[in-house]
């Protein structure tokens, strides 16, 4: 049984954070040099991470699987990142910022690291226009910031729609003058598929070259992974195609615990699947809702029609009806649950009959077609270019679609995991977003952790540990490690079966996004825990990877990463299973209000559930780490 | 929408260059990529293409691809002989396949220079542009060590400017387009955004450059002033830049022959 304990300092909350940083241990400058960092991935968390380390005088190493670091999905994100700047004068406050997020999460994340993420978001504003992140201005000058949902206030700062790109292009541009300077070393096109445990403790990484399949062992006195969310394990959603569990899973397997990997979000207004080929699914901003309608056929025999040819009196916009008091601007979990209901019932709309209409019709009539476009003109380019339809002359499509995971690896208050050595930070630990993230908050989290948390708490760790005290890359571990991630690649690309990796990715999103997607039954969970170890046994039986294992070889790289998804999937579902309450995007169908509300259960549930492998094909152990709100109590969050 | 719903499929060849590393021989090689449906993206339709591949139990096609949004800058496709195919303004991964009749032969090509080693099919190797970078590509910032944001107003027309040469998304489009395969486009997107800034003046002249020097090391070919770039540039990023590029060159240049740096100053950084 894994030992969690979340090493929260004592004191009031706002002291918390403070009053840590003078307890940790540092390491003298001179002694820092004796000390090698490995850091796997390098979007927000892991640049800035590997950056800052070095700027701090350790030796880093950094390893990204992208060509370049500044591929990572981070450059992906639209809408902005908040920060407590309170530049608006509404309100805003460290403790609003903190607040927002906890009860965004629905109660299921720790108090004093969400404190912790409000209390730095400042800085990390300040950090970013240093750099020469060039953010929205006004035309005096200063910043401009606008709102987001799940806060009252404007505190979100923003660069066009690219806030994302312009983010980790300045923490690359960070990464990128130490690697000149040669304080990182610098590992493209390098995959991390084990972690190397020495002692109880992590020690280093086996890395295949993507390019010459070279597999090279890595040793390092602490290792951080930094790589991302694992929402791919439904196949379609908005992530990169190439976003990957692997590094975090092969860690799981070593001993790290994984953290809630049931808490998955689901974004509501996303371009509907268009046909079985399909490999992406694209987010349209959620500020459409404002002024768009949603709506679906009343009748079943309307679905296929085309819908201005669908009277005002057959069209039932549904979130309106359900939810008079918010309608269209119902929370994320709530409007895409009620999507999914519309479609389930067979009035979905399109040739899949997976989507519901946008419709601006009320809005031309109110504001102009030219109205309408100065708002959304970019959403609506990206819609037509993408479905060939124009929102203007019929109803957009939309579907929610997979787009961020709360769960992740275990971490305590110094974001490492519960194996000493190993660090988790951005979306790949579970700690700041609890069972909901707020929007703009993964960006804060990402620069966060990497910028003005690991700086510090590595140093409490290493200071402990003695300065040279690396184990050999020859020793029995990292040979053993080595040797494990040879046999997995000779035993895919010896397989010889029929079917390419492509196949069992997409049958494992479907049994996912079917029993584990918006709305999960008891019923439904335990048939997915039926079909997934069949699935597994039957990938690796049947699937065909080709080519060699030393070139460039894109089927193996997927094969792994395939693999590990599956196993994942099967975790998530055991989360979920055994989860019995609904909260934030965990959604249990036998645990709501009368109406369609999640019906937490603080009593049974208000912990963390950490989950520890125990060996091939035997039952993880579920571990326990209770939330103790000290200083929030908890609620029913209402949206009505 | 009801022709969206139900489109006519449509049957094209490729002409894929095909080449098992960097060291051997390539060649096109065509495949037959029948009923494909209009709203499907190039990319997909590769991938199609690749599984059908598989289970005839041939090698797929390597070709790098990443968020299929045509933000991460990873896919890198010539398409009839154009970076990024035939519409404006967009990467491979948004070009779908509407943009082509039935029928049709359609050349598929990694993008070409010198200074983009080929790695495999479809996949060429960019690390020159990550080498241009971490010469110059930057505003030294420590972590903590930043201002009040707000300290520094900055005029929003200078900041809209930044932001349109920050936005380069690294893919080299500009390079394969060029004649001269040449990265000025790419440099002057960066020392552009940078230089525009006020927290950029410090490192203004180190940074043109280093980054210049760079890329000449690299092996990226001169400007001729074609602007075959700006056309390819998925982000369509303006020329302008390379004047300004220039204009900084020059200058930082002549400064550097009048007031040496001093020798201290130059051990890291640049």
């Amino acid at each position: 049984m894994a030992t969690l304990d979340s090493k929260i300092p004592s004191g009031p909350l706002a002291d918390k954070w403070r009053k840590h940083k003078v307890d940790m241990k540092l390491v003298n400058p001179a002694n820092k040099r004796k000390y090698e960092v490995i850091v796997v991935g390098a979007g927000l968390a892991g640049s800035s991470a590997a950056s800052s380390l070095a700027d701090l005088g350790y030796k880093v190493k950094c390893f990204v699987f992208h060509d370049s670091p500044r591929r990572a999905h981070s450059i992906a994100a639209q809408g902005g990142i908040n920060a407590a700047k309170n530049y608006q004068n509404d309100g805003d406050s460290v403790h609003r910022l903190f607040y927002d997020t906890i009860k965004g999460g629905d109660y299921r994340a720790r108090e004093a690291n969400v404190h912790r993420l409000a209390e730095v978001s400042a800085n990390i504003i300040d950090q970013c226009v240093a750099q020469g992140v060039p953010f929205a201005r006004e035309y005096g000058g200063l910043l401009a910031n606008r709102s987001f949902g799940g806060a009252q206030v404007s505190r979100t700062f923003y660069a066009r729609g690219q806030t994302g790109q312009q983010l980790l292009l300045g923490a690359y541009s960070a990464l990128s003058r130490t690697v000149g300077q040669g304080l990182v070393e610098l590992h493209p096109n390098s995959e991390m598929l084990d972690l190397v445990v020495v002692n109880g403790h992590a020690k280093g990484i086996i890395v295949r070259n993507l390019k010459t399949g070279a597999i090279t062992r890595h040793a390092a006195d602490a290792v951080i992974l930094a790589t991302g969310g694992y929402g791919n394990v439904f196949n379609l959603s908005t992530y990169a195609r190439q976003s990957n569990a692997t590094a975090i899973w092969r860690a799981y397997k070593r001993g790290a615990c994984m953290a809630n990997p049931c808490y998955t979000q689901i974004h509501p207004t996303c371009i509907p699947v268009s046909g079985d080929y399909q490999s992406k699914l694209t987010l349209m901003s959620e500020s459409l809702r404002n002024d768009g309608r949603i709506w679906a056929p009343k009748k079943k025999d309307d679905a296929k029609k085309d819908p201005n040819t669908i009277a005002e009196a057959d069209r039932d916009y549904f979130l309106e009806r359900l939810y008079p008091s918010f309608g269209n601007l119902a929370p994320r979990d709530i409007a895409s649950r009620a999507a999914k209901r519309v479609c389930d019932e067979g009035r979905g709309a399109g040739a899949s009959g997976l989507g519901v209409y946008l419709d601006f019709s009320d809005a031309i009539k109110r504001l102009g077609e030219n109205g309408v476009r100065e708002r959304y003109g970019n959403l609506f380019a990206i819609y037509h270019e993408i479905t060939a339809e124009s929102g203007y002359k019929t109803p957009m499509r939309i579907y929610p679609a997979v787009h961020y995971t709360m769960g992740g690896l275990w971490v305590d208050y110094n974001l490492m995991s519960n194996v000493p050595g190993l660090f988790v930070l951005g979306e790949a630990n579970f700690s700041d977003h609890g069972a909901n993230r707020l929007g703009a908050s993964a960006l804060m989290q990402g620069l966060a952790d990497g910028y003005f948390v690991i700086p510090y708490t590595v140093g409490d760790y290493l200071a402990g540990q003695k300065a040279g005290s690396r184990p050999s890359i020859d020793s029995a571990e990292f040979k053993a490690a080595a040797e494990n991630v040879t046999g997995m690649s000779q035993r895919f690309l010896g397989t010889k079966g029929k079917q390419p990796v492509s196949h069992f990715h997409k049958r494992l999103g479907k049994i996912m996004w079917d029993h584990c997607g918006m709305a999960r039954t008891k019923e439904g969970l335990e048939s997915a825990l039926q079909k997934l170890p069949a699935l597994r046994e039957e990938f690796h039986a049947t699937v065909n990877v080709l080519g060699s294992g030393d070139t460039l070889n894109q089927s193996l790289e997927q094969a792994g990463r395939v693999a590990d998804f599956i196993e994942l999937g099967e975790l998530m579902c055991r989360d979920a299973l055994t989860r019995e309450e609904s909260c934030g995007g965990h959604f249990r169908e036998e645990h709501q209000y009368p109406d369609g509300e999640c019906k937490r259960d603080d009593e049974q549930f208000g912990h963390v559930a950490a989950w520890e492998f125990q060996g091939k094909d035997k039952t993880p152990l579920r571990n326990v780490e209770p939330l103790n709100y000290e200083f929030v109590k908890m609620s029913v969050r209402n949206y009505k | 929408m009801v022709a969206a719903s139900t489109p006519p499929s449509l049957s094209v060849t490729l002409r894929v260059w095909r080449q098992a590393g960097p060291k051997t021989l390539g060649q096109f090689k065509d495949y037959a990529a029948k009923d494909l449906n209009p709203n499907m993206s190039f990319l997909e339709m590769l991938d199609v293409v690749n599984d059908g591949l598989t289970i005839k139990g041939e090698e797929p096609i390597a070709f790098a691809h990443d968020c299929r949004e045509g933000i991460c800058g990873t896919c890198s496709l010539t398409i009839n002989g154009k970076p990024h195919g035939p519409g404006r303004a967009i990467a491979t991964c948004q070009t779908y396949l509407r943009s082509f009749r039935d029928g049709d032969i359609i050349v598929v090509e990694p993008f070409r220079a010198a200074a983009f080693p080929l790695v495999k099919d479809l996949v060429v190797d960019r690390t020159s542009f990550d080498q241009i970078m971490q010469a110059g590509g930057f505003i030294t910032a420590r972590a903590g060590s930043a201002p009040e944001a707000n300290g520094l107003p900055i005029a929003k027309g200078v900041a809209d400017l930044a932001m349109d040469a920050a936005q380069c998304i690294g893919c080299g489009a500009c390079v394969a387009a060029c004649k001269n395969a040449s990265a000025m486009l790419f440099v002057s997107a960066k020392v552009g955004h940078l230089g525009l800034l006020p927290q950029g003046q410090a490192e203004r002249d180190r940074r043109v450059l280093a980054m210049v020097h760079t890329m000449d090391e690299a092996g990226f070919g001169s400007c001729t002033n074609q602007y075959e770039c700006s056309a390819a540039c998925p982000k369509t990023i303006s020329h302008d830049f390379i004047a300004r590029l220039n204009r900084d060159y020059l200058g930082a240049t002549l400064r550097r022959a009048f007031q040496p740096e001093a020798a201290t100053t130059d051990g890291g950084g640049a």
